[in-house]
């Protein structure tokens, strides 16, 4: 369980609604990002015909990624919830491992960072650190 | 040994010129305090860290960022031979100043996040990827002298 205090989810929500609009730019840039930094991730996606940055699966993935995360901060008072049969398909059926949340989240916040130095404050960024957290904790309930 | 293309080695080169290591080191290390705060056990001698604020504020802080920074000067200077460049460092922080080496990555994760907000667009998947390469080395040749 990750503590998130009430300062930690206002800080990300205000943040957030900073964001809304940008999501599918963001998560196209932290997928893209995540597959040329780290090209072991690439193995979960050797169905794709195209795994370049920004690509059309890059992008789409992105897209889709991101709109969950943004689902799990709108009910970040119950992430466990709000993520279960997302957590069920990574469990069984995609079965990627979970340290490769913790390189997602690392690219996101990269992103985040190159996109609104003035607001991405390390203040904002230990909250949004946190929530990621959470939400890839909650991400890994279903593995066993 | 770790191999470095010409592209490689002259993205780290830029990225270093251009960096103003006074503004980067703080921010740097204070964004490393502050997102992960049980680095301030390192730092019990710099006064004031009890918050966000004191921490962005402490003229310690600051001053050891720049420091810290300087020291990937090193690596830069020798980038076919990091691991024998950083072997003293490595005493240093494991005999000296007892750091966990996991801490080196944490403050790696924090400098790349910097410079990924300095660079903002231009800091591209291909600069990040060489950039964490290069920080990585570093990391790893500063944890090789623990035991």
């Amino acid at each position: 369980m990750i503590f998130l205090s009430a300062k930690d989810k206002n800080t990300v929500k205000a943040f957030w609604a900073k964001v809304a609009g940008k999501e599918e730019q963001i998560g196209c840039d932290a997928v893209s990002r995540m597959l040329t930094v780290y090209p072991q991730t690439k193995i979960y996606f050797s169905h794709w015909k195209d795994l370049s940055p920004g690509s059309a699966p890059v992008k789409k993935h992105g897209a889709t990624v991101m709109a969950a995360v943004t689902d799990a901060v709108s009910k970040i008072d119950d992430l466990t919830g709000a993520l279960l049969s997302l957590s069920e398909l990574h469990a069984f059926t995609l079965r990627v491992d979970p340290a490769n949340f913790k390189v997602l989240s690392h690219n996101l916040l990269v992103v985040l960072s190159t996109m609104f130095p003035d607001d991405f404050t390390p203040e904002v960024h230990v909250a949004v650190d946190k929530v990621l957290a959470a939400v890839a904790l909650a991400l890994s309930e279903k593995y066993r | 040994m770790v191999e470095w293309s010409e592209t490689e080695r002259s993205i780290i080169t830029n990225i270093f010129s251009n960096l103003d290591y006074n503004d980067i080191g703080p921010k740097a290390l204070v964004r490393c305090l502050i997102v992960y705060p049980w680095t301030q056990r390192y730092f019990a001698s710099f006064g004031n860290l009890y918050n966000a604020e004191a921490i962005s504020n402490n003229p310690q802080v600051a001053a050891h960022g720049i420091r810290v920074l300087h020291g990937l000067d090193r690596a830069l200077k020798n980038m076919d031979n990091i691991k024998a460049t950083y072997a003293e460092l490595s005493v240093l922080h494991s005999e000296k100043l007892h750091v966990d080496p996991d801490n080196f990555k944490l403050l790696s994760d924090c400098l790349t996040i910097v410079v990924a907000g300095k660079m903002g667009s231009a800091f591209t998947p291909e600069i990040q990827a060489t950039f964490q390469k290069f920080l990585a080395v570093v990391v790893s040749a500063l944890g090789r002298q623990y035991h």
